[in-house]
Protein backbone atom coordinates (compact mmCIF):
# COMPACT_ATOMS: atom_id res chain seq x y z
CA UNK A 1 0.00 0.00 0.00
CA UNK A 2 1.30 3.46 -0.92
CA UNK A 3 0.07 6.47 1.01
CA UNK A 4 0.75 10.17 0.99
CA UNK A 5 2.00 11.23 4.39
CA UNK A 6 1.30 14.49 6.20
CA UNK A 7 3.39 14.31 9.40
CA UNK A 8 2.38 17.68 10.83
CA UNK A 9 4.59 19.73 13.14
CA UNK A 10 4.37 17.53 16.25
CA UNK A 11 5.75 14.42 14.55
CA UNK A 12 8.71 16.42 13.28
CA UNK A 13 9.13 18.04 16.69
CA UNK A 14 9.00 16.63 20.19
CA UNK A 15 6.68 13.77 19.13
CA UNK A 16 9.29 12.36 16.76
CA UNK A 17 8.98 9.06 18.65
CA UNK A 18 5.49 8.74 17.11
CA UNK A 19 6.92 9.14 13.60
CA UNK A 20 9.69 6.62 14.34
CA UNK A 21 7.11 4.15 15.64
CA UNK A 22 4.66 4.39 12.76
CA UNK A 23 7.39 4.31 10.12
CA UNK A 24 8.91 1.16 11.65
CA UNK A 25 5.54 -0.51 12.14
CA UNK A 26 3.98 0.36 8.77
CA UNK A 27 7.24 -0.49 7.01
CA UNK A 28 7.03 -4.01 8.46
CA UNK A 29 3.48 -4.24 7.03
CA UNK A 30 4.55 -3.11 3.53
CA UNK A 31 2.84 0.25 3.78
CA UNK A 32 5.05 2.89 2.16
CA UNK A 33 4.71 6.53 3.09
CA UNK A 34 5.53 9.38 0.71
CA UNK A 35 5.84 12.62 2.66
CA UNK A 36 4.00 15.57 1.08
CA UNK A 37 6.72 17.79 -0.32
CA UNK A 38 6.92 21.20 1.34
CA UNK A 39 3.86 20.69 3.57
CA UNK A 40 2.99 23.49 5.99
CA UNK A 41 1.37 23.57 9.45
CA UNK A 42 -2.42 22.99 9.57
CA UNK A 43 -2.82 25.95 11.93
CA UNK A 44 -4.19 23.75 14.71
CA UNK A 45 -6.23 25.25 17.57
CA UNK A 46 -4.57 28.63 17.19
CA UNK A 47 -5.84 29.14 13.63
CA UNK A 48 -9.41 28.04 14.29
CA UNK A 49 -9.46 30.17 17.45
CA UNK A 50 -8.14 33.39 15.95
CA UNK A 51 -8.76 33.38 12.21
CA UNK A 52 -11.39 31.27 10.47
CA UNK A 53 -9.97 31.87 6.97
CA UNK A 54 -6.54 30.64 8.00
CA UNK A 55 -8.09 27.53 9.55
CA UNK A 56 -9.37 26.58 6.09
CA UNK A 57 -6.53 27.95 3.95
CA UNK A 58 -3.60 26.30 5.76
CA UNK A 59 -5.01 22.75 5.53
CA UNK A 60 -6.26 23.50 1.99
CA UNK A 61 -2.73 24.31 0.80
CA UNK A 62 -1.66 20.84 2.01
CA UNK A 63 -4.62 19.12 0.35
CA UNK A 64 -3.73 20.88 -2.91
CA UNK A 65 -0.05 19.90 -2.65
CA UNK A 66 -0.97 16.26 -1.92
CA UNK A 67 -3.31 16.18 -4.90
CA UNK A 68 -0.72 17.79 -7.16
CA UNK A 69 1.81 15.18 -6.00
CA UNK A 70 -0.56 12.42 -7.08
CA UNK A 71 -1.88 11.09 -3.77
CA UNK A 72 -5.40 9.67 -3.65
CA UNK A 73 -5.04 8.81 0.05
CA UNK A 74 -3.03 10.51 2.74
CA UNK A 75 -2.20 9.50 6.31
CA UNK A 76 -2.41 12.32 8.86
CA UNK A 77 -1.42 10.57 12.13
CA UNK A 78 -2.16 13.62 14.29
CA UNK A 79 -5.94 13.90 14.88
CA UNK A 80 -5.69 17.69 15.12
CA UNK A 81 -4.22 17.80 11.61
CA UNK A 82 -6.59 15.20 10.20
CA UNK A 83 -9.66 16.93 11.64
CA UNK A 84 -8.51 20.30 10.24
CA UNK A 85 -7.83 18.75 6.82
CA UNK A 86 -11.23 17.05 6.78
CA UNK A 87 -13.01 20.19 7.94
CA UNK A 88 -11.40 22.30 5.22
CA UNK A 89 -12.20 19.67 2.56
CA UNK A 90 -15.80 19.51 3.76
CA UNK A 91 -16.26 23.29 3.80
CA UNK A 92 -14.97 23.58 0.22
CA UNK A 93 -16.86 20.54 -1.10
CA UNK A 94 -20.19 22.21 -0.44
CA UNK A 95 -19.19 25.72 -1.47
CA UNK A 96 -17.60 26.20 -4.89
CA UNK A 97 -17.21 29.92 -4.36
CA UNK A 98 -15.16 29.25 -1.24
CA UNK A 99 -13.07 26.66 -3.07
CA UNK A 100 -12.21 29.13 -5.81
CA UNK A 101 -11.39 31.84 -3.28
CA UNK A 102 -9.19 29.53 -1.20
CA UNK A 103 -7.42 28.16 -4.31
CA UNK A 104 -6.44 31.70 -5.19
CA UNK A 105 -5.44 32.44 -1.64
CA UNK A 106 -3.13 29.42 -1.32
CA UNK A 107 -1.81 29.70 -4.90
CA UNK A 108 -2.69 26.10 -5.70
CA UNK A 109 -5.79 24.51 -7.18
CA UNK A 110 -7.79 22.80 -4.42
CA UNK A 111 -9.63 19.71 -5.72
CA UNK A 112 -11.81 17.17 -4.00
CA UNK A 113 -9.01 14.80 -2.97
CA UNK A 114 -7.10 13.24 -1.39
CA UNK A 115 -8.91 11.09 1.14
CA UNK A 116 -7.50 11.78 4.63
CA UNK A 117 -6.88 8.78 6.90
CA UNK A 118 -6.05 8.54 10.60
CA UNK A 119 -3.66 5.86 11.86
CA UNK A 120 -6.44 3.50 12.99
CA UNK A 121 -7.92 3.55 9.49
CA UNK A 122 -4.57 2.57 7.99
CA UNK A 123 -4.48 -0.54 10.20
CA UNK A 124 -8.08 -1.28 9.21
CA UNK A 125 -6.94 -0.91 5.60
CA UNK A 126 -4.16 -3.43 6.19
CA UNK A 127 -6.82 -5.72 7.67
CA UNK A 128 -7.20 -7.48 11.02
CA UNK A 129 -6.59 -10.88 9.42
CA UNK A 130 -3.28 -9.79 7.96
CA UNK A 131 -2.30 -8.22 11.30
CA UNK A 132 -3.21 -11.40 13.16
CA UNK A 133 -1.17 -13.50 10.74
CA UNK A 134 1.86 -11.20 11.17
CA UNK A 135 1.94 -11.46 14.99
CA UNK A 136 5.22 -12.91 16.25
CA UNK A 137 4.92 -11.92 19.90
CA UNK A 138 1.31 -12.16 21.14
CA UNK A 139 0.70 -9.40 23.71
CA UNK A 140 -1.02 -11.64 26.24
CA UNK A 141 0.14 -9.72 29.33
CA UNK A 142 -1.05 -6.38 28.01
CA UNK A 143 -4.30 -4.92 29.38
CA UNK A 144 -4.54 -1.60 27.58
CA UNK A 145 -7.08 1.14 28.05
CA UNK A 146 -7.66 2.36 24.48
CA UNK A 147 -7.88 6.12 24.65
CA UNK A 148 -9.32 8.03 21.68
CA UNK A 149 -9.51 11.52 23.11
CA UNK A 150 -11.41 14.17 21.17
CA UNK A 151 -10.64 14.63 17.54
CA UNK A 152 -10.38 11.05 16.28
CA UNK A 153 -14.13 10.78 16.77
CA UNK A 154 -15.38 14.36 17.16
CA UNK A 155 -17.09 16.19 15.68
CA UNK A 156 -18.78 13.20 13.98
CA UNK A 157 -20.17 15.45 11.24
CA UNK A 158 -16.59 16.18 10.17
CA UNK A 159 -14.50 13.10 10.96
CA UNK A 160 -17.22 10.48 10.41
CA UNK A 161 -15.18 7.76 12.13
CA UNK A 162 -16.26 5.03 14.57
CA UNK A 163 -18.80 5.86 17.31
CA UNK A 164 -18.41 9.33 18.83
CA UNK A 165 -19.32 8.15 22.37
CA UNK A 166 -18.34 4.46 22.46
CA UNK A 167 -15.64 3.84 19.86
CA UNK A 168 -14.24 0.28 19.59
CA UNK A 169 -11.91 0.32 16.56
CA UNK A 170 -8.67 0.36 18.58
CA UNK A 171 -9.93 -2.41 20.87
CA UNK A 172 -10.52 -4.61 17.81
CA UNK A 173 -6.92 -4.04 16.68
CA UNK A 174 -5.24 -4.65 20.04
CA UNK A 175 -7.42 -7.74 20.64
CA UNK A 176 -6.27 -9.14 17.29
CA UNK A 177 -2.70 -8.86 18.64
CA UNK A 178 -3.53 -10.96 21.71
CA UNK A 179 -3.91 -8.08 24.20
CA UNK A 180 -6.91 -7.81 26.53
CA UNK A 181 -8.35 -4.28 26.29
CA UNK A 182 -10.18 -3.14 29.43
CA UNK A 183 -13.66 -1.63 29.55
CA UNK A 184 -13.44 1.86 30.99
CA UNK A 185 -15.26 5.18 31.08
CA UNK A 186 -12.88 7.86 29.80
CA UNK A 187 -12.19 6.75 26.21
CA UNK A 188 -13.30 10.03 24.67
CA UNK A 189 -12.73 12.53 27.49
CA UNK A 190 -10.35 15.39 26.71
CA UNK A 191 -6.74 15.32 28.04
CA UNK A 192 -6.43 19.11 27.96
CA UNK A 193 -4.93 19.11 24.48
CA UNK A 194 -2.96 22.22 23.52
CA UNK A 195 -3.30 23.84 26.95
CA UNK A 196 -0.05 22.15 28.08
CA UNK A 197 1.84 25.45 28.05
CA UNK A 198 -0.74 28.12 28.74
CA UNK A 199 -3.03 26.38 31.26
CA UNK A 200 -1.01 23.54 32.70
CA UNK A 201 -3.36 22.96 35.65
CA UNK A 202 -6.19 22.15 33.23
CA UNK A 203 -4.04 19.43 31.68
CA UNK A 204 -2.97 18.01 35.05
CA UNK A 205 -6.58 17.73 36.18
CA UNK A 206 -8.12 16.34 32.97
CA UNK A 207 -5.27 13.95 32.19
CA UNK A 208 -5.15 12.88 35.84
CA UNK A 209 -8.78 11.76 35.69
CA UNK A 210 -8.06 9.72 32.56
CA UNK A 211 -5.09 7.93 34.14
CA UNK A 212 -7.06 7.32 37.37
CA UNK A 213 -10.02 5.83 35.52
CA UNK A 214 -7.79 3.58 33.40
CA UNK A 215 -5.99 2.33 36.54
CA UNK A 216 -9.29 1.77 38.38
CA UNK A 217 -10.47 -0.48 35.56
CA UNK A 218 -7.37 -2.65 35.70
CA UNK A 219 -5.41 -1.27 32.74
CA UNK A 220 -1.63 -1.75 32.79
CA UNK A 221 -1.03 0.74 29.96
CA UNK A 222 -2.86 3.18 27.68
CA UNK A 223 -2.93 3.18 23.89
CA UNK A 224 -3.25 6.47 22.01
CA UNK A 225 -3.19 7.61 18.39
CA UNK A 226 -2.49 11.29 19.01
CA UNK A 227 0.75 13.17 19.73
CA UNK A 228 -0.88 15.68 22.11
CA UNK A 229 -2.57 12.94 24.15
CA UNK A 230 0.83 11.24 24.42
CA UNK A 231 2.58 14.40 25.61
CA UNK A 232 -0.06 15.06 28.25
CA UNK A 233 -0.31 11.49 29.54
CA UNK A 234 3.36 10.44 29.21
CA UNK A 235 5.59 13.51 29.51
CA UNK A 236 3.29 15.13 32.07
CA UNK A 237 2.59 11.95 34.04
CA UNK A 238 5.21 12.79 36.68
CA UNK A 239 3.69 16.25 37.18
CA UNK A 240 0.18 14.73 37.30
CA UNK A 241 1.28 12.26 39.98
CA UNK A 242 2.75 15.11 41.99
CA UNK A 243 -0.40 17.21 41.50
CA UNK A 244 -2.71 14.39 42.66
CA UNK A 245 -0.34 12.92 45.25
CA UNK A 246 -0.59 9.46 43.75
CA UNK A 247 1.46 7.10 41.60
CA UNK A 248 0.31 5.64 38.27
CA UNK A 249 3.43 4.42 36.46
CA UNK A 250 1.29 3.68 33.39
CA UNK A 251 3.22 3.44 30.11
CA UNK A 252 1.52 5.25 27.23
CA UNK A 253 1.90 3.57 23.85
CA UNK A 254 1.07 4.83 20.40
CA UNK A 255 -1.11 2.36 18.55
CA UNK A 256 1.81 1.73 16.19
CA UNK A 257 4.00 0.80 19.22
CA UNK A 258 1.53 -1.89 20.21
CA UNK A 259 1.24 -3.30 16.68
CA UNK A 260 5.01 -3.06 16.25
CA UNK A 261 5.69 -4.95 19.51
CA UNK A 262 3.38 -7.75 18.38
CA UNK A 263 5.23 -7.86 15.06
CA UNK A 264 8.44 -8.42 17.01
CA UNK A 265 9.98 -4.94 16.66
CA UNK A 266 12.20 -3.78 19.52
CA UNK A 267 11.89 -0.76 21.79
CA UNK A 268 14.82 0.76 19.92
CA UNK A 269 13.10 0.20 16.56
CA UNK A 270 9.88 1.80 17.76
CA UNK A 271 11.29 4.54 19.99
CA UNK A 272 9.37 3.40 23.08
CA UNK A 273 12.71 3.63 24.93
CA UNK A 274 12.38 7.40 24.47
CA UNK A 275 9.09 7.67 26.37
CA UNK A 276 9.06 9.20 29.86
CA UNK A 277 7.21 6.29 31.51
CA UNK A 278 8.89 3.05 30.49
CA UNK A 279 6.95 -0.20 30.36
CA UNK A 280 7.96 -3.78 31.11
CA UNK A 281 7.69 -4.56 27.39
CA UNK A 282 10.80 -2.57 26.70
CA UNK B 1 -14.49 21.59 31.13
CA UNK B 2 -17.78 23.40 31.70
CA UNK B 3 -17.41 22.96 35.49
CA UNK B 4 -14.50 25.44 35.48
CA UNK B 5 -16.10 28.06 33.30
CA UNK B 6 -17.44 31.44 34.43
CA UNK B 7 -20.10 31.22 31.70
CA UNK B 8 -20.58 27.64 30.40
CA UNK B 9 -21.50 26.98 26.74
CA UNK B 10 -25.25 26.67 27.38
CA UNK B 11 -25.38 30.12 29.01
CA UNK B 12 -23.12 31.62 26.35
CA UNK B 13 -25.58 30.49 23.66
CA UNK B 14 -28.42 32.05 25.67
CA UNK B 15 -26.54 35.35 26.00
CA UNK B 16 -26.14 35.44 22.22
CA UNK B 17 -29.82 34.63 21.67
CA UNK B 18 -30.65 37.55 23.93
CA UNK B 19 -28.36 39.80 21.92
CA UNK B 20 -25.77 40.35 24.65
CA UNK B 21 -22.71 39.72 22.49
CA UNK B 22 -20.58 42.09 24.56
CA UNK B 23 -20.86 39.89 27.68
CA UNK B 24 -20.16 36.77 25.63
CA UNK B 25 -17.00 38.33 24.14
CA UNK B 26 -15.68 39.21 27.62
CA UNK B 27 -16.28 35.71 29.01
CA UNK B 28 -13.21 33.90 30.30
CA UNK B 29 -14.78 30.61 29.26
CA UNK B 30 -14.21 31.16 25.56
CA UNK B 31 -10.45 30.92 26.31
CA UNK B 32 -10.83 28.15 28.89
CA UNK B 33 -12.54 26.03 26.22
CA UNK B 34 -10.20 23.27 24.99
CA UNK B 35 -12.10 22.77 21.69
CA UNK B 36 -12.86 19.14 22.58
CA UNK B 37 -16.04 19.35 20.44
CA UNK B 38 -18.12 17.55 23.09
CA UNK B 39 -20.74 20.32 23.33
CA UNK B 40 -21.28 20.37 19.56
CA UNK B 41 -21.44 16.57 19.44
CA UNK B 42 -24.02 16.26 22.22
CA UNK B 43 -26.26 19.30 21.69
CA UNK B 44 -29.80 17.92 21.21
CA UNK B 45 -30.67 20.99 19.12
CA UNK B 46 -27.58 20.52 16.93
CA UNK B 47 -26.15 23.91 17.82
CA UNK B 48 -22.46 23.92 16.83
CA UNK B 49 -21.36 25.50 20.12
CA UNK B 50 -17.68 24.79 19.36
CA UNK B 51 -17.91 26.83 16.15
CA UNK B 52 -19.64 29.63 18.06
CA UNK B 53 -16.74 29.54 20.56
CA UNK B 54 -14.31 29.93 17.65
CA UNK B 55 -16.26 32.89 16.29
CA UNK B 56 -16.34 34.53 19.73
CA UNK B 57 -12.59 34.03 20.17
CA UNK B 58 -11.82 35.54 16.78
CA UNK B 59 -14.04 38.58 17.44
CA UNK B 60 -12.69 39.09 20.97
CA UNK B 61 -9.13 38.85 19.63
CA UNK B 62 -9.68 41.25 16.74
CA UNK B 63 -11.47 43.80 18.93
CA UNK B 64 -9.02 43.52 21.80
CA UNK B 65 -11.93 42.54 24.06
CA UNK B 66 -10.56 39.26 25.42
CA UNK B 67 -10.91 38.63 29.15
CA UNK B 68 -7.76 40.01 30.89
CA UNK B 69 -7.74 36.95 33.16
CA UNK B 70 -7.18 34.68 30.16
CA UNK B 71 -4.46 36.76 28.51
CA UNK B 72 -1.91 33.93 28.62
CA UNK B 73 -4.00 31.71 26.40
CA UNK B 74 -4.56 34.53 23.90
CA UNK B 75 -0.84 35.24 23.85
CA UNK B 76 -0.07 31.56 23.31
CA UNK B 77 -2.38 31.30 20.30
CA UNK B 78 -0.88 34.47 18.88
CA UNK B 79 2.70 33.30 19.43
CA UNK B 80 1.82 30.03 17.69
CA UNK B 81 0.39 31.74 14.60
CA UNK B 82 3.23 34.27 14.44
CA UNK B 83 5.61 31.31 14.46
CA UNK B 84 3.81 29.56 11.60
CA UNK B 85 3.66 32.78 9.60
CA UNK B 86 7.46 33.06 9.86
CA UNK B 87 8.50 29.42 9.45
CA UNK B 88 5.65 27.61 7.71
CA UNK B 89 6.07 24.86 10.31
CA UNK B 90 6.11 25.09 14.09
CA UNK B 91 9.44 25.70 15.76
CA UNK B 92 8.76 24.55 19.33
CA UNK B 93 11.74 26.19 21.01
CA UNK B 94 11.08 29.51 19.31
CA UNK B 95 7.39 29.26 20.27
CA UNK B 96 8.15 28.60 23.93
CA UNK B 97 10.67 31.44 23.99
CA UNK B 98 8.31 33.91 22.32
CA UNK B 99 5.34 32.89 24.48
CA UNK B 100 7.26 33.05 27.78
CA UNK B 101 8.77 36.37 26.74
CA UNK B 102 5.37 37.88 25.90
CA UNK B 103 3.88 36.69 29.20
CA UNK B 104 6.87 37.98 31.18
CA UNK B 105 6.56 41.44 29.62
CA UNK B 106 2.96 41.54 30.83
CA UNK B 107 3.09 40.05 34.30
CA UNK B 108 6.80 39.85 35.26
CA UNK B 109 6.29 36.41 36.78
CA UNK B 110 9.66 34.71 37.16
CA UNK B 111 8.20 31.35 38.31
CA UNK B 112 6.14 31.16 35.10
CA UNK B 113 9.14 32.15 33.01
CA UNK B 114 11.20 29.23 34.34
CA UNK B 115 8.44 26.73 35.10
CA UNK B 116 9.24 24.28 32.30
CA UNK B 117 12.98 24.88 32.13
CA UNK B 118 13.68 21.52 33.78
CA UNK B 119 12.00 19.73 30.90
CA UNK B 120 14.58 20.79 28.33
CA UNK B 121 17.39 18.43 29.40
CA UNK B 122 14.91 15.58 29.84
CA UNK B 123 13.62 16.11 26.29
CA UNK B 124 17.17 16.47 25.02
CA UNK B 125 18.10 13.13 26.57
CA UNK B 126 15.23 11.51 24.64
CA UNK B 127 16.27 13.18 21.37
CA UNK B 128 12.99 15.09 21.34
CA UNK B 129 14.45 18.59 21.27
CA UNK B 130 15.17 20.22 17.91
CA UNK B 131 17.26 23.29 18.49
CA UNK B 132 17.05 24.57 14.93
CA UNK B 133 13.56 23.35 14.04
CA UNK B 134 12.22 22.87 10.53
CA UNK B 135 11.07 25.43 8.04
CA UNK B 136 8.92 25.10 4.95
CA UNK B 137 10.85 25.99 1.76
CA UNK B 138 8.22 28.28 0.28
CA UNK B 139 7.74 30.62 3.21
CA UNK B 140 6.74 33.43 0.87
CA UNK B 141 3.45 31.75 0.08
CA UNK B 142 2.80 31.17 3.79
CA UNK B 143 3.27 34.85 4.53
CA UNK B 144 0.95 35.77 1.63
CA UNK B 145 -1.74 33.34 2.88
CA UNK B 146 -1.60 35.01 6.32
CA UNK B 147 -1.84 38.48 4.74
CA UNK B 148 -4.81 37.48 2.56
CA UNK B 149 -6.56 36.00 5.60
CA UNK B 150 -6.23 39.40 7.27
CA UNK B 151 -4.14 38.05 10.14
CA UNK B 152 -2.14 40.91 11.50
CA UNK B 153 -1.27 39.59 14.94
CA UNK B 154 -3.40 42.39 16.44
CA UNK B 155 -3.81 43.03 20.19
Amino acid sequence: MNLGYYPGCALHGSSNDYEQSLRACLGALDVTLAEIDDWICCGATSAHSLNHKLAIALPARNLALAHRQGHAEMLAPCPMCSMQLLRAAQAMASDHGLRAEISEMVEAEVNSGPRVLNLIQVFQHVGLDKLKAAVRTPLKDLKPACYYGCLLVRPPTVVDFDDAEQPTSMEAIVAALGAKPVEWSYKTECCGAGMTMSKTETVLELSGRILANAAAHGANCLVVACPMCHVNLDMKQGAIEEFLGTKFGLPIYYLSDIVGMALGLSAGDLGTDRHFVLGGQN
Amino acid sequence: MAAHMDIPPSRLMRLLQLGDGASALRAGSIWQCVSCQTCATRCPKKVDCAAVMDALRQLAFERGAASPGERRTVLFQRAFLDNIRRNGRLNEIELIGAFKGMVFLRDRSLPFLFRDAGLAPRLQKRRKLHLLGEKARDRGVVARIFARAGYGGAQ
